[in-house]
């Protein structure tokens, strides 16, 4: 990093105060907010947004929980709270499009919030990548340190069979030139790692053995030394399946983002 | 001896017929149970989704080889159920082979190809058989999915096998006819121009040393045995889980058309957020709505798409050996979420033809046929609903019994209750103050 690089973080709050609105607000997520692992995720992605000159702002304090977990448990009236408390905020500052790093917060904002009167272009940050590889916004010099990196993708539910984002990602993939290879269960067919349906909020039930570590096997299997992915619970679902079989020194998990942003030398 | 059989023909067929609309009747009431639900918006798009994943099995053919073999089922089922139509004219009428004076070469041609079709039924369901019980395909065995015990099992073992005994006594039919053809035997003869058949040929030496008179009753047993068991089995589709054949289609008519993440919303709690968080007023003219039930605890609470979804269910255990919870052990399976509507609706009307319509047995869906344990397993990754080739959707009652378990009996593992309050108190599931929720700006620069 050279010693003038500067990176902002505006908010909502800040540019509606110099009367200014953001091309595009990045809805962080809780996890892209508090998880310390996924903090890193949120911080690349940000330093992506700074390095292409998008104008782009947070809700910072503003953004709270967007209730998917709760919806799921079947804690429908929480669900709504959330939601409606939220649209009221993204209505205030007149939101029209939105990137995030989280599968769920996608999920939720792109198709359930609709029917409680929230409309947003809602894009996942897989797609918001592969859109910038392809304009030519980010460059990725082939050939760098992902020249014959095995990758595996680990597709989230809820990016996959819920919205049927499935290219999107690997072609940011393909883009670093890195050797991407597949599970057994991907695409349509893609293992859960174990976090959704508010699943990663309790133990499991009783039964032989835990999702994510069923799931991290096929990752190994592949014999890719790292294993991207596109969402935080993935990320610590995956990053748990590693620890459980001894294998943290040797196979890392990254989000899509991070790898970008490695690959640029942010 | 010929106006017997008619008689006989025709008593069959009514009793068919009786037996037939009663239960269609009956499973027609048990979906109506289910709450309403408009599923008949974007008529095209769901013409052309009945088109491709019932009519043309799409999702059949995400593994070749079965899907296939499956295939060769179906369309064996339609196309031999065209020889069927003659078969019933000529009962009800007397006559034999009714069609074939009129129709020429093509008679010949049509019979050759319902003999390739009912031969290769034949393999198909032999290889079933011997996948399901002899290969032993995990997601068919007992040992492994409790709900494949009893009756499920002996219902797949029964269909097989009938498929096959009806296949044989159609072959044998032809083949005891041809060769009465061949010999000119009374009527038999007057069809000589016909020849002999493609496949049955081969069974018509079995049958060289039998006298014209043995003959004669083969012919007829197999004849009648092949049409009162296709009669006898259209009942007992209704019964069964190979109910698919018909509902497979208006099922995936009235697809889900949203995306699948997507959870259905509950516009009755949207009113009370608004006025909880103070967006809207109450109307003070407006009578309060009757205070429905949140979620789902029995089949009524579900809707009439639900429990189509449960008579749709052949069982097939695709969404089960997909289901991640299941993979690793856990009692959820999507499959027996499904069969236990199923039965639930079944026992329901059971209990009125047994005590009447208004009779209450006491139980519901939720607890006595499904546990929390099952529906807390589930981790929403909409693999089951991805997978079934007839698009039911077991998440949807999963979550709709999820949502009762939560808002009506407050009963939720303990560490959900701890997210929810997280959420409703640190607007995060985790337990973090929210004025510190941007503090990781201040680590972009380092």
């Amino acid at each position: 990093m050279t010693e003038e690089t500067n990176y902002q973080v505006p908010t909502m709050a800040d540019l509606a105060a110099k009367g200014e609105t953001p091309e595009v607000l990045f809805w962080v997520g809780c996890a892209g907010s508090f998880d310390d692992r996924y903090k890193k995720v949120t911080i690349a992605f940000v330093k992506i947004l700074n390095q292409v000159g998008i104008r782009f702002a947070v809700l910072g304090t503003e953004e709270t929980c967007t209730g998917d977990p709760a919806r799921r448990a079947g804690n429908e009236f929480l669900f709504q709270m959330q939601a409606v408390a939220n649209i009221q905020v993204l209505d205030g500052y007149g939101v029209k499009k939105i990137v995030t790093a989280c599968p769920h917060c996608f999920n939720t904002l792109k198709n359930e919030y609709p029917e409680l009167g929230g409309n947003y272009e809602v894009i996942h940050h897989s797609q918001f990548l592969q859109q910038l590889i392809n304009e030519g916004k980010v460059m990725l010099k082939g050939g760098g340190e992902f020249k014959g990196r095995r990758i595996t993708y680990h597709d989230s539910c809820y990016l996959g069979r819920a919205n049927k984002v499935y290219e999107a990602p690997r072609e940011v993939l393909l883009a670093l030139d890195a050797d991407l290879v597949e599970m057994k269960r991907s695409r349509t067919k893609g293992l859960c790692c174990g976090a959704g349906g508010a699943q990663y909020f309790k133990e499991p039930e009783p039964g032989r053995k835990d999702i994510n570590v069923e799931r991290t096997e096929e990752a190994l299997a592949t014999g890719a030394n790292t294993i991207a992915v596109a969402c935080p619970f993935c990320m610590t679902m995956m990053t748990d399946g590693i620890k459980n079989k001894d294998r943290e020194d040797s196979v890392k998990v990254y989000d899509l983002a991070e790898l970008v942003a490695q690959a640029q030398s942010l | 001896m010929v106006i017997l059989q008619q008689i006989l023909f025709v008593a069959a067929l009514a009793v068919m017929a009786r037996f037939l609309t009663r239960r269609i009747g009956l499973i027609r009431r048990a979906i109506q149970l289910g709450r309403p639900e408009n599923r008949t918006d974007r008529p095209n798009e769901r013409f052309n989704i009945m088109l491709r994943v019932a009519f043309g099995q799409k999702k059949m053919m995400t593994n070749i080889t079965v899907g296939l073999m499956h295939f060769v089922i179906y369309v064996g089922f339609i196309i031999v159920n065209i020889e069927v139509l003659e078969i019933v004219l000529d009962g009800i009428l007397g006559t034999h082979r009714l069609f074939a004076p009129f129709t020429g070469v093509i008679y010949p041609f049509l019979i050759n190809t319902f003999e390739i079709l009912a031969l290769g039924v034949w393999v198909v369901c032999a290889v079933f058989l011997i996948r399901r019980f002899v290969i032993k395909v995990p997601r068919f065995q007992s040992e492994r999915h409790p709900e494949m015990t009893r009756w499920p099992r002996t219902d797949a073992a029964l269909i097989l096998t009938f498929e096959i005994l009806l296949m044989t006594a159609f072959l044998t039919w032809n083949a005891s006819e041809s060769v009465l053809r061949e010999r000119g035997v009374g009527h038999y003869g007057e069809l000589k121009s016909v020849g002999n058949f493609v496949i049955s040929q081969f069974l018509m030496p079995l049958f060289a040393n039998w006298s014209d008179a043995a003959l004669v009753v083969c012919e007829r047993f197999a004849w009648w045995f092949h049409i009162l068991g296709i009669l006898f089995f259209a009942v007992y589709l209704t019964y069964s889980k190979h109910l698919h054949i018909v509902l497979a289609f208006p099922n995936t008519y009235f697809s889900d058309l949203k995306p699948k993440g997507e959870i259905k919303n509950m516009p009755e709690i949207t009113k009370e957020v608004q006025l909880a968080l103070g967006i809207s007023q109450a109307d003070p003219n407006e009578t309060p709505a009757e205070p429905g039930r949140f979620g789902a605890k029995d089949v009524r609470d579900l809707t009439w798409k639900n429990l189509m979804d449960a008579y749709s269910c052949t069982e097939c255990g695709r969404c089960t050996s997909a289901c991640p919870a299941n993979i690793t052990g856990k009692k959820l399976s999507p499959r027996k979420i499904m069969m236990d509507t199923r039965d639930r609706l079944e026992d329901i009307q059971h209990g009125w033809h047994q005590h009447g319509a208004d009779y209450d047995d006491g139980k519901t869906l939720l607890g006595d046929y499904i546990t929390a344990e099952e529906i807390n397993a589930c981790t929403t990754c909409q693999a089951c609903v991805q997978e079934c080739p007839v698009n039911i959707n077991p998440l949807e009652i999963i979550l709709q019994l999820r949502r009762y378990k939560i808002m009506e009996e407050a009963q939720a593992p303990a560490s959900w209750n701890a997210m929810f309050s997280n959420i409703e108190n640190n607007m995060a599931p985790w337990k973090f103050s929210p004025g510190d929720r941007f503090n990781w700006a201040d680590q972009v620069n380092k």
